[in-house]
């Protein structure tokens, strides 16, 4: 590393503990406490990165989250490559591999840079006005642009790392640990107040924690030791948690807040294992506290983007914390005192300032005294026309301004360098004050947007509330602090400060050059390459709005979200359009601050924990049993059972057939059950479902149907009575969930007056179905005391039972249409009960059957599945249920929708059932029905909505919903596939035992 | 993300909540009795308010009781909550 | 007439520095009455104003935006073109765009980057199986030309996706539609906006609509901040917004309007080359020209004109992009934002006269409107032009709601993007 441009006496940067590093394949070496950027900078590396669309070589410019220009790749592993990551915010840790992007083959030697030669041709939003001819070209044209757009590179393996949310709620929340903030969290905390102090930075103090300087002084301390022993005492301050290398992400409503926290990319990488890589907190505070500090502005001026051209304010945190010298012979280019500030700690570090070239006439502040005592030469009323040096800066040409500021005038001086410092002022950070839905407000004497009105429990302090004088910050914070508080802290009362005042302000957004704009490139926003002469091409052509010109030009859009350049850009335009600033107001700040990791967003909600997985109480056998599942809602259903090599088809095939020949048994638990009670619980039934309830005896069960308000079908099953007062309602396995809060919604906004109470009580039971000729064998083997007799428990009816002791129901209910029970039991014992039932039909061969062979069941029955019979669109009436509809009642939910002029239409469609012509066929389910194939175009009549090929009857058979389909039994159809058409027959939807003897086998 | 005031829990987040759309249109007691068009105005027609809206919202993972709300929806400031049945206290 | 812009009209510029290009449209303020007012200047109402003005001799007309053109929806999208819908009326509608999208930047003069690069919907359960492919069966009938894809192929489509069968929710298969894809937003109502105003075409920026004036069953003009301005036929075409205007003259819609949120990532190299779709998880994906992965997040359950929503929503839908790109979990979420959708309870648009006379509304659009922009233009001008809907919108008509005869989009997707 070149010695000369680390100085030692520095105490942030650890230099007996070396670290090296790689940047573009070369090894490097920087200590503990070194950013990438400042290690590159100590080893004379500026050129970092080729800029968006013109390929400029670009050096680091900043020193924080608002770099635009130093972005890299970190890391080259597939899985574990970070793209796009600003070297000013990478601690440097031991293992670092960045590289340079959107160049090739090198960022030395870049072909994109051709660019730059054609840059004439490629203004702003250029590519709205060509790659139209020929038209079908666009395609190849878009694969260039695709190519040469994008910065880094995604990873492409999965992320190794896992990361972490926690929930925080705080009276107060300081964001930013500078001179206010930190005045901020111990007011705050001393008051016993619940405080949560967060900082981006590894460490607190903002810029003041190096700051000495004879013209800042508090109590004659400077203000760098000042604040290190404020930060002292903050360590013994019980209500407070403070979070470094914590960046605030989003300021939303209700001051709910998030921050991202990094907790391991600073550690060498063999450190890193099993531990949280990135934690975001999700804060609730009842008041904020914003003290976020304020961005150092550039300066607009042709050539400003070379490398070596770096903001003021950095090169000094880069002297004076890292104990870098960003160049051996550095010049200044300001608008305002802060670059004296520089200049005073480059000369004390031995570093040659060559001049500062300041725009203002003369000032006679403070600071600048000082740095005139030290002899640094100042070119007064002078403005850098331009830079030379390719790949890094050698000159800047100076001229003299002419009294309006608006043109150069008299001999222009040439000046070598290595650096230029540029300052232009400072923007208060202002962004989560506007996130959280603030609104600002503009101070004209030094062209800033202030926090103005808020909705929220907030305040703005220091400088991103546009106090920058360290005695204003100071008085005002304490005094800010103590009001929202609603304190009397006097800690910071009564403190003697010095603090050099700026009195001349002067600002020229754009500078002027001696040749024509349009021969110049005054760089604004420096990643996407948008200019001055962009903004004023997009005034130009009428676009006029700054959200306008802001998509215009791509001017903020960048990965730094405009950070830099927002303030020109409104400058530019305010200027250009004759109109005030505060007129013209700001685009809008989104979320977030800066950019947020997507696995942090997420958490450990991923994998496995993706979403709940339900499992009923018998599945550990279904797994034993090799049953392939299938995914309904968030339970997991036994789908089918393949026996060695069977496929699904022949698994479900035998399993249908033995259901139907000796016995089947299915786990039924995943239906919704839904606990009815109340002296109105038959009225309740009466008003949800489609059909009339108040009779139904004690211990018998029902079928019901239930609409929406708008009378399509929603949802159906089985509910029993209990007892007088009590019915056990189910419901489908997907729509559990949404019918008990459709019910309860009818229940406590409706009809508030009914004497009902539901409770979901579908994890509390498990359901064992056993169907076929020998269900009622095998029951009775198991409950040999219940009378099974067709007589005392005949179809559609319910009985209370003991299996070992062991309360239980025994519903006889059939979804096949074979003679089957239903038995619910605890959850806890239902397990045990289905290998009971197991072990009972083995003598029958029992064979356990999953989703796929209960639809083929019920389909050759023609019972419907809501939901893939149905699809929102149906009526009962249109499913031939005519006669589930009470005639006798007056009311349920979605009767009047059956009424309207287009539910009563009779050529509405609906449900059939379907044979093909050749019973070998089965039809896809989906497919579509037409009358007439050759017509153009084809009228589709209807869909297929189940189907599948029956054992029991050898013959493939099909549900389908077919426009005017009652009235078309008989009818051929046909059902046109991509390469052939099969002949359908519209039939009766019940295929199978149309008497319904089974039930009583 | 809101933080709501249950009239039965207290202040929850969002998160905690469902909306339930516009409030205080009440179920016609007397559905056959009314046309089409009036029967399509308490279905679909809603009076989507920019500005302070009365609405439906259920703490479906707390109490799982359905209660009112009076927020801006031009803000989202909530500017009152009440149980059902109880009349708005405002406007 | 508008200069026209190629390569060589960039040649030319170039040698003076950029310092003469036309304006793209003027500032004009309004007159004092128009033949037809269009109120909002998103793209579908720029769109509206172009086709008046070419397809129905109306020059003599207006767009009222109350902030600036394309900064509503139209600005603030995912930029997802198709139209693979599975009823009729649908397909018919959003073929109808699809088609003038496939010409518009020629018809335009302005390159609306229209990409087909394909639209994958994503299968994650049977029953979406049995959907989709039900809709593609549809598709192929009405000569849309989407097709299915089993698991294999949407992993040979795009590769990065996580197809494996052992994730929570696996995928089954998948749709595909060609044709279908983006096109960059701004440029769609910039597009419109320049080829409106060539025509004569007034757009009027920072006018709000503050009320309609009715004189019986017709109306007589609107009164705006910038003054009153009288016509006869007003075209609302407001999303978000449309309630807002319908209640100026006591109209109550079927519509609610919620946010609805996207994000866009740091821009990368090209890593994902198509747009992929995912009802059942939700989460959609594309990346843009530039380089950013768009994402779009789902709606919030509550009213509100904010254009924020809710956290929860972004962590909803990113932890659905992880689970099927689970490579892009060290991406970093760049920007994120919302909108103001107007809902109709079938999820599909109204394009329909109103009972007053003169009064037509174009809105309803859901979470989808962008893809229509071309078609919903041409369609409502036809309307308004005649006071008869076209046969491709005469099913989108407001009494749908009254008759029950719904266009229900739900039946294929729960969200009808």
């Amino acid at each position: 590393m070149s010695e000369n441009l680390r100085i030692t006496n520095n105490k942030f940067v650890d230099q007996t503990t070396r670290i090296s590093f790689k940047f573009d394949g070369k090894i490097l070496y920087g200590f503990k406490g070194d950013t990438l950027a400042s290690a590159l900078l100590a080893n004379n590396i500026h050129l970092v990165g080729r800029s968006f669309k013109y390929h400029r070589p670009r050096g680091i410019m900043a020193c924080g989250s608002e770099e635009p220009n130093a972005i890299v790749q970190v890391g080259n592993d597939a899985s574990m490559t970070e793209p796009n990551t600003r070297a000013t915010e990478i601690e440097l840790y031991e293992g670092l591999e960045a590289s340079s992007q959107n160049c090739w083959p090198s960022v030395n030697f870049d072909i994109g840079a051709v660019n730059n030669f054609f840059s004439p041709l490629i203004p702003a939003a250029f590519y709205y006005k060509t790659f139209m001819w020929p038209a079908n070209f666009w395609k190849l044209y878009e694969y260039f642009i695709r190519k040469s757009a994008g910065l880094g590179k995604s990873p492409t393996e999965p992320d190794k790392d896992i990361y972490d949310h926690r929930y925080l709620h705080c009276d107060v929340l300081v964001v930013g640990g500078g001179v206010s903030g930190i005045m901020a969290a111990k007011t705050a905390a001393k008051n016993n107040l619940n405080t949560l102090l967060i900082d981006d930075k590894n460490i607190l103090g903002g810029s003041t924690i190096y700051q000495k300087n004879e013209c800042f002084k508090i109590n004659n301390f400077y203000s760098n030791e000042w604040i290190k022993k404020e930060i002292e005492t903050l360590n013994s301050l019980k209500n407070l948690i403070i979070k470094t290398r914590t960046s605030l992400a989003a300021y939303h409503s209700y001051n709910y807040l998030l921050a991202r926290e990094n907790l391991t990319d600073h550690l060498n990488l063999n450190e890193r294992k099993n531990k949280i890589r990135q934690r975001l907190w999700k804060i609730r505070a009842k008041k904020v506290i914003i003290a976020t500090g304020a961005m150092e502005r550039p300066l607009i001026f042709n050539n400003n983007d070379r490398p070596g051209i770096i903001l003021s304010s950095s090169i000094k945190k880069y002297i004076d914390y890292y104990g870098v010298k960003c160049g051996q012979k550095i010049s200044l280019f300001t608008n305002n005192d802060s670059a004296y500030e520089t200049a005073i700690s480059l000369n004390n570090s031995g570093v040659n300032v060559n001049s500062v070239v300041d725009i203002r006439d003369k000032t006679n502040s403070l600071i600048v005294k000082q740095a005139e005592k030290l002899g640094i030469k100042i070119h007064w009323k002078s403005t850098v026309v331009n830079t030379s040096g390719y790949k890094k800066i050698n000159s800047i040409e100076i001229m003299k301004l002419s009294d309006d500021g608006t043109a150069v005038v008299e001999k222009k001086i040439k000046e070598e360098c290595d650096c230029l410092g540029i300052a232009g002022g400072w923007t208060p950070r202002v962004h989560l004050f506007t996130q959280s839905g603030g609104k600002l407000k503009f101070r004209d004497e030094d062209n800033v947007f202030l926090p103005d009105k808020s909705e929220l429990d907030q305040i703005s302090i220091g400088s991103c509330n546009g106090d920058f004088e360290l005695d204003e910050i100071i008085r005002n914070s304490a005094n800010s602090i103590n009001k929202f508080l609603n304190l009397n802290n006097n800690d910071y009362e009564n403190l003697e400060i010095i603090s050099s005042k700026e009195i001349d302000k002067k600002n020229i957004w754009l500078l002027p050059s001696d040749k024509p704009l349009g021969k110049t490139k005054p760089f604004l926003d420096f990643q996407n390459d948008s200019t001055a002469n962009d903004i004023k091409l997009a005034l130009r052509e009428g676009f006029k709005s700054i959200e306008h010109v802001k998509r215009y030009t791509t001017t903020g859009m960048a990965t730094d979200q405009g950070k830099l350049s927002n303030m020109h850009a409104l400058g530019i335009i305010a200027e250009t359009a004759g109109v005030k600033m505060g007129e013209l107001g700001t685009t809008t700040f989104r979320p977030p601050y800066t950019p947020l990791t997507f696995g942090a967003i997420v958490g450990r909600n991923v994998g496995e924990f993706f979403d709940i997985t339900r499992r009923t109480p018998m599945h550990d056998w279904h797994v034993e049993n090799k049953a392939k599942f299938e995914n309904v809602g968030q339970w997991k259903r036994a789908w089918y059972y393949p026996i060695d090599n069977e496929n699904m088809h022949e698994a479900v095939q035998r399993e249908s057939k033995a259901a139907r020949d000796s016995a089947g048994i299915l786990d039924a638990s995943t239906l919704g059950k839904i606990d009815i009670q109340g002296s109105d619980a038959s009225e309740f039934l009466n008003r949800v479902y489609t059909n009339a309830w108040s009779k139904l005896e004690i211990g018998k069960c029902r079928y019901g149907l239930m609409l929406n308000e708008d009378g399509m079908v929603y949802d159906d099953g089985v509910t029993t009575r209990l007892s007088e007062n009590h019915y056990l309602m189910t419901t489908t396995t997907g729509g559990a969930a949404n019918v008990l809060s459709k019910l309860e919604d009818y229940l406590q906004t409706e009809w508030p007056e009914l004497d009902v109470y539901l409770t979901s009580v579908t994890d509390h039971y498990g359901t064992v179905s056993i169907c076929g000729p020998n269900s009622k064998k095998i029951l009775s083997k198991i409950i040999p005391d219940l009378d099974l007799s067709d007589k005392d428990f005949p179809h559609m009816s319910f009985k209370n039972a003991l299996i070992d002791n062991i309360k239980c129901r025994v519903m006889r209910i059939s979804f096949t249409g074979e003679h089957s029970y239903e038995i619910n039991i605890q959850s806890s014992y239902a397990k045990s009960v289905w290998e009971k039932c197991f072990e009972a039909g083995k003598e029958f061969n029992i064979t356990p059957y999953g989703t796929e062979t209960m639809h083929l069941l019920r389909a050759e029955k023609g019972f419907i599945i809501a939901g893939q019979d149905t699809d929102g669109t149906m009526t009962p009436v249109d499913l031939q249920m005519d006669w589930i509809i009470s005639k006798k009642k007056y009311d349920f939910i979605g009767k009047r929708s059956l009424y309207r002029s287009d539910t009563i239409r009779k050529d509405r469609k609906q449900l059939v059932g379907l044979l093909t012509d050749d019973p070998k066929e089965i039809l896809e389910e989906g497919a579509q029905i037409v009358a007439e194939t050759n017509k153009q175009p084809i009228e589709m009549l209807g869909h297929v909505t189940s189907s599948y090929f029956s054992p029991n009857l050898n013959k493939s058979i099909a549900l389908a919903i077919v426009k005017n389909g009652k009235k078309l039994k008989g009818q051929k159809l046909f059902v046109p596939m991509k390469n052939k058409t099969i002949n359908v027959t519209i039939t009766d939807t019940v295929f199978l035992d149309k008497e319904n003897k089974r039930l009583n086998a | 993300m809101f933080l709501i005031n249950c009239p039965y829990c207290g202040e929850r987040d969002q998160s905690e909540f469902t909306a339930g759309g516009e409030a205080h249109i009440v179920r016609p007691k007397q559905p056959t009795e009314l046309s089409d068009d009036q029967w399509a105005e308490f279905l679909f027609m809603r009076k989507n308010i920019k500005g302070v809206q009365l609405e439906r919202w259920n703490h479906a993972h707390g109490c799982r009781k359905w209660f009112n709300m009076a927020r801006d929806t031009s803000n989202d400031r909530i500017h009152a909550v009440y149980k059902m049945g109880e009349k708005p206290p405002i406007k | 007439m508008k200069n026209k812009y190629s390569i060589f009209s960039l040649i030319k510029n170039a040698f003076s520095y950029h310092e003469n290009w036309q304006r793209a449209w003027r500032d004009p303020e309004p007159k004092n009455e128009y033949d037809a007012v269009i109120i909002g200047g998103g793209g579908h109402g720029l769109a509206t104003a172009y086709y008046l003005a070419k397809k129905h001799n109306m020059s003599n007309i207006a767009v009222v935006e109350k902030g600036w053109i394309g900064g509503g929806n139209t600005g603030r999208n995912t930029t997802i073109i198709r139209s693979n819908y599975l009823w009729d009326a649908s397909a018919g509608l959003y073929d109808h765009a699809l088609k003038i999208w496939e010409g518009l930047s020629q018809e335009l003069n302005y390159n609306v980057m229209f990409s087909q690069r394909g639209v994958m919907n994503l299968a994650h359960n049977l029953q979406d199986v049995r959907d989709l492919k039900r809709r593609t069966h549809a598709n192929r009938l009405n000569n849309i030309d989407a097709v299915w894809l089993n698991t294999e192929e949407v992993k040979k489509f795009c590769p990065i996706i996580n197809t494996s069968q052992d994730i929570r929710y696996p995928v089954l298969g998948g749709t595909l539609q060609r044709r279908a894809g983006t096109a960059r937003h701004d440029a769609v109502a910039w597009g419109y906006a320049r080829g409106a105003d060539a025509m004569g075409v007034d757009i009027i920026q920072n006018c709000e609509v503050k009320g309609i004036k009715r004189n019986g069953d017709s109306v007589e003009g609107i009164e705006t901040t910038k003054g009153f301005i009288k016509t006869k036929k007003i075209g609302v075409v407001a999303a978000g917004h449309s309630s807002v205007i319908a209640n100026m003259v006591d109209l109550k819609l079927p519509l609610e309007s919620k946010p609805l949120q996207a994000l866009v990532s740091e821009p990368v190299k090209p890593i994902i080359d198509t747009v992929v779709m995912s009802n059942a998880v939700h989460a959609y994906v594309s990346q843009s020209d530039k380089g950013e992965l768009v994402i779009g997040a789902g709606t919030d359950a509550y009213v509100s004109y904010t254009q924020r929503g809710s956290h929860d929503v972004v962590e909803g839908t990113l932890k659905a992009i992880l689970e099927l790109y689970p490579i892009f979990s060290r991406m970093k979420m760049l920007r994120q934002w919302g909108g103001i959708v107007d809902i109709c309870p079938d999820a599909s648009p109204i394009i329909s006269k109103t009972h007053i006379k003169g009064l037509y509304f174009n809105c309803g659009w859901g979470t989808g409107g962008f893809k229509a922009t071309p078609g919903s233009g041409d369609l409502f001008a036809h309307t308004i032009a005649n006071d008869e809907p076209h046969k491709l919108n005469a099913d989108f008509n407001i009494n749908r709601f009254v008759s029950g005869d719904l266009v229900d989009e739900h039946g294929a997707a729960a969200v009808a993007h």
